[in-house]
């Protein structure tokens, strides 16, 4: 069956020849018109609207986005802020980072409705460090839309002020969790907090009732308010509504990013016909669909299984909707788009080596479940795959994992247990082949992380 | 006695066992009411929960509610209200006693949880124990022991940190050793208010230092030694000096200042080692200053007075009594007694000046107080002096009034206890006029220029009591054994009390509180067998009017409520 059609809501002028950063160019395109027709408005309607949309955080744990701000705190009297989360470093995924690059005015735009929404008078964007040509630009774009009265005092003469300002981080995956978000936004480290009790909406920034969106779901918010919650809704699937940008790397021969229909487009679609299948001579072996952290997915395997509407379904890997719920149905997530294929020269014990390196590498270290364990599966895996590889070091990994995941402080501990515990699960054939065969890597690939 | 209100009681259920607790109670405290232990490391009672060591997971449940009605939903098989239990393990030092609230501590999962931390603690953690200061103390071997699976799967290099930083003139860090339970973080910025400590890099290789160019060198500094629950803080005082299993341990009280911290004195073979806080929640919580730590080492300072002397050439204990009895007995004599005199020496004290008309002084010691456990008044006992009648208002520095008398030429001897009296305000003139008798514990010019020197004991090598700024009189026992030769000094006040015509009274505190109480009302309530160890508040109403230094009452409060954030 073919694909369908791209829907191109967010990324409707990325990549378009031409198409530049400055307002100008995004007013050429319409630009702020959504903003200009939502000020007038009274926010209740705004989140109405958003509520009605069906629209799903894009960062990675999918919550909807009109429940989110529905459970902010607005009887404290404290001030509201606004935190658009572009952390963006679950490996695998790049899609924030092409809406700031090529057009951060879409964000802001966003941004300022969602603070209108929820009459935010201080909004934040947290960038990554390794951003900086991002953070250059969003403070070029803000610095434009202050001077033209859609950010800064009296927002397009509506006597409504809101201020945005970049943040930039210092390079730390934890920084992405939004509580360790907050605390480093509060110059702290980015140690995440404990909920309850000091869920954002209540207690977050400085104490104060915070929201933190995605930049992808910041962005949904402006077409939100642009076509209408319901209409939003039709878009996609029940339940998964909107588009969803899709970031796909590793062994097709069309890496990139694309936007589609949520649940509209299956796996083997995206990889077969968007993105040309994999490279000559080789077959797709494993996919890893929301991020790194996402449970792999083997092809081959069958998913038997009672969807949440009743009817029963049997999917290989390629007939999986590309949608939050049919993701988590299989096992896995739907996360932050992030679509890493592997073919079938891939050495699953290497990569799950790269990923354990990786969660090591950038587990925080408040809690001791993460930082030890991290550590501990990088050291097992990169001794596997530098020469030493012992008979039940699969049984241990997935042993090590199972005493981290569900006994942390904050999310990070089901990133880094569910690739080992994933990985051993489906693949455990060449974690037992590594010990028999003495296998190891060769000399001339390039030392682990 | 002033009783707090009581809190709202709220039942929750503890592995099956109904318990009644104060709303607001963790469930770590709740377990501990009936003697359920729940491990943990990072939690202490006297900060802000971290919830970072994961040790203390159980599984958490709560009544199923009736979606319609709201009401618990009955099990049918057991009668009792449907438990929804949540998946996940729960924290138990952030889970608070809420209506209707279950734990289970027993189960396989808990089980599995705390074996999984033991073995994560563990991992990387050095295998020093046999040369690790902390031995014998350590909850790391505790609960190693009673919660670990008793063996390590963990065959890779282990990390390698720094072992010996010194953080500050008191503390040193052995970074291997730590777990990062960030209790001493906590410790510097909540309690001591000196926020000095911290974590650099991350995950596995987090490291506990000290701000650039800072140290930990504030006053309270060896708390954090106290606190860690495993060997990487350590005391460059105490550390490799003897194993704590050797050591004696004795309920005493700081004599530093009138807040009176409770302290406990560890020793062994009449040598003490060191001196750590005792928990009392309405003085000191469980902390106590570096300086009050160091005050062990006056017993065997080189200036200490072990012999008796008259005339400076050392003498028989019994010639250094007949001496002063002389001099006492020879009239016009003044006494100079001590804020820092136990209660019961004060009593004696008041005897003696009774015996002889003489009338008495004191000095007072006021310093700068650190609005935490040092007070202004830097006598630990002058509440004493005035239950026991030997002053009647507060003493200034110096001792004008003696001075004036000796210039009348009323006063011939001064007995003083311990006070060094040209330090005091005595002119040369003045000193040259009198003889004097020193009672005291350490060398100073007035000793060395003493008719009649009598060496008397420290406060680690006798018992008394003191009344501290809140009127709470506190006992303190004899940790070490005094100088050979040396009398106690409620011996040597009551030869002196009975040489001068007065009373014979017993010379040990349980003889002498019969005739104490007998005498002062406030003090018939107790004795100091049945005198409890968080000791007793006095009536002190009847000195309210007097001008204490202190300014203001001791207000060690301990971190809030673990829900309620910090603003």
């Amino acid at each position: 069956m073919p694909p369908p059609a791209e829907r191109r809501l967010i990324c409707q002028h990325l990549g378009e020849p031409g198409y530049t950063t400055d307002l100008p160019c995004y007013l050429r395109h319409g630009g702020y018109e959504v903003l200009r027709k939502s000020v007038v408005r009274r926010p209740e309607e705004l989140i109405d609207e958003v509520k009605k949309s069906g629209l799903r955080g894009r960062g990675g744990a999918g919550f909807p986005c009109g429940v989110k701000w529905s459970l902010v705190d607005r009887r404290s009297g404290k001030p509201i802020y606004l935190i658009a989360n572009a952390d963006e470093s679950e490996p695998g995924t790049f899609k924030d980072r092409y809406i700031i690059h090529q057009d951060p005015h879409q964000l802001l735009e966003g941004i300022l409705i969602a603070c209108w929404a929820n009459q935010v008078k201080q909004a934040y964007i947290y960038i990554r460090g390794e951003f900086p040509q991002g953070a250059r630009l969003l403070e070029a774009a803000i610095a434009e839309a202050r001077a033209h009265q859609f950010a800064g005092p009296n927002i397009l003469g509506t006597g409504y002020s809101c201020e945005i300002y970049v943040h930039r981080g210092a390079g730390a995956y934890i920084c992405g969790e939004e509580t360790g978000l907050i605390e480093s936004l509060e110059g702290k480290r980015p140690y995440p907090r404990i909920k309850p009790p000091y869920f954002p909406a209540v207690l977050g920034l400085y104490q104060c009732p915070t929201i933190v969106n995605n930049v992808e779901t910041l962005c949904h918010v402006k077409h939100v308010a642009a076509m209408g919650g319901e209409a939003f809704a039709r878009i996609g699937t029940n339940n998964n509504t909107g588009t969803r940008l899709l970031c796909v790397s590793g062994h097709v021969r069309r890496p990139g990013y694309y936007e589609f229909e949520c649940g509209k487009i299956t796996l083997g679609q995206l990889l077969h016909e968007v993105c040309g299948g994999p490279p000559p001579g080789r077959k797709f072996k494993a996919v890893i669909p929301g991020g790194s952290s996402s449970k792999v997915l083997r092809f081959g395997e069958r998913f038997n299984l009672r969807l949440r509407d009743g009817s029963t379904v049997d999917w290989g890997v390629e007939d999986i909707p590309l949608d939050f719920d049919s993701l988590a149905a299989c096992g896995s997530m739907g996360g932050s788009g992030g679509v890493i294929v592997l073919d079938d020269s891939a050495d699953m014990v290497a990569a799950l080596a790269n990923i354990a390196a990786f969660y090591a590498h950038e587990s925080c270290g408040q809690c001791t479940p993460c930082r030890e364990g991290s550590l501990w599966m990088k050291k097992i895996t990169a001794r596997m795959v530098h020469g030493d590889a012992r008979p039940g070091d699969g049984e241990l990994l997935k042993s090590v994992a199972d005493q981290i995941a569900g006994r942390t402080v904050c999310p990070f501990g089901e990133a880094c247990a569910w690739p080992t515990q994933s990985f051993v699960q489906k693949f455990g054939d060449e974690f037992k082949d590594y010990a028999e065969a003495g296998k190891h890597r060769s000399a001339a690939t390039p030392a682990l992380v | 006695m002033i009783a707090s209100p009581q809190p709202e009681r709220i039942a929750v259920n503890i592995d099956g066992r109904e318990v009644l607790v104060p709303k607001g109670t963790n469930m770590i405290e709740a377990a501990r009411l009936v003697g359920i232990e729940i491990p943990h490391f990072c939690y202490h009672p006297k900060l802000s929960v971290a919830g970072n060591c994961r040790m203390c997971l159980v599984e958490m449940g709560m009544p199923a509610l009736d979606p319609a009605t709201k009401q618990p939903v009955m099990d049918p098989a057991t009668g009792r209200p449907k438990i929804n239990w949540v998946p996940k393990p729960t924290i138990a030092c952030f889970t608070n006693a809420a209506p209707g609230l279950h734990i289970r501590t027993t189960t396989p999962l808990v089980k599995d949880c705390r074996e999984g931390v033991m073995e994560f603690l563990l991992i990387n953690h050095p295998l020093d124990c046999p040369i690790c200061d902390q031995a014998g103390e350590c909850r790391l071997q505790e609960q190693a022991t009673g919660y670990g699976r008793g063996y390590s799967r963990f065959t890779e290099p282990k990390n390698v940190k720094p072992k010996r930083t010194l953080l500050g003139p008191r503390v040193m860090l052995d970074d291997e050793r730590c777990i990062l339970c960030s209790r001493c973080v906590r410790f510097c910025k909540e309690v001591a208010r000196d926020d000095v400590l911290g974590f650099v890099d991350r995950g596995s290789y987090s490291t506990l230092t000290c701000y650039p160019g800072r140290k930990l060198e504030n006053n309270y500094s060896l708390n954090t030694v106290d606190i860690c629950p495993v060997g990487a803080l350590t005391s460059t005082d105490f550390r490799f000096k003897m194993r704590v299993w050797f050591l004696k341990v004795t309920p005493s009280i700081c004599a530093e200042s009138s807040v009176g911290v409770n302290t406990e004195v560890w020793s062994r073979e009449g040598v003490i080692y060191r001196i750590t806080p005792r928990r009392n929640d309405e003085v000191n919580d469980v902390w106590m200053a570096d300086s009050g730590r160091m005050l062990y080492k006056q017993v065997t300072a080189d200036d200490r007075l072990t012999r008796h002397r008259v005339g400076g050439s050392e003498t028989s204990a019994a010639e250094a009594m007949a001496r002063a009895a002389e001099l006492l007995k020879a009239g016009g004599v003044a006494i100079v007694g001590s804020g820092r005199s136990s209660v019961e020496e004060q009593f004696l004290t008041r005897k003696l000046a009774d015996a002889l008309k003489a009338p008495v002084g004191l000095v007072g010691r006021v310093g700068q107080g650190d609005g935490l456990l040092i007070s202004a008044d830097r006598n630990p006992n002058i509440r004493g002096a005035l239950v026991t009648g030997l002053i009647k208002t507060l003493p200034g520095p110096r001792l004008t009034e003696l001075a004036a008398l000796i210039d009348a030429g009323q006063v011939k001897t001064v007995l003083s206890i311990g006070e060094d009296l040209a330090a005091a305000g005595l002119g040369a003139a003045q000193l040259k006029r009198i003889s004097v008798v020193y009672l005291g514990t350490h060398a100073n010019a007035t000793s060395a220029a003493a008719a009649v020197v009598m060496p008397t004991l420290t406060v680690f090598e006798k018992a008394g009591t003191f009344v501290n700024q809140q009127f709470r009189l506190q006992k303190f026992a004899p940790a070490v054994p005094g100088p050979r030769g040396v009398d106690d000094d409620l011996v040597t006040l009551g030869k002196l009390v009975a040489a001068a015509g007065g009373p014979a009274l017993a010379g040990a505190v349980d003889g002498l509180w019969t005739a104490l109480a007998a005498e002062i009302k406030s003090l018939a309530v107790v004795t100091y067998q049945n005198l409890p160890a968080t000791g007793l508040l006095l009536d002190g109403s009847a000195f309210a009017a007097l001008p204490f230094p202190e300014g203001e009452a001791l207000h060690f409060k301990p971190a809030g409520p673990a829900t309620a954030p910090q603003p």
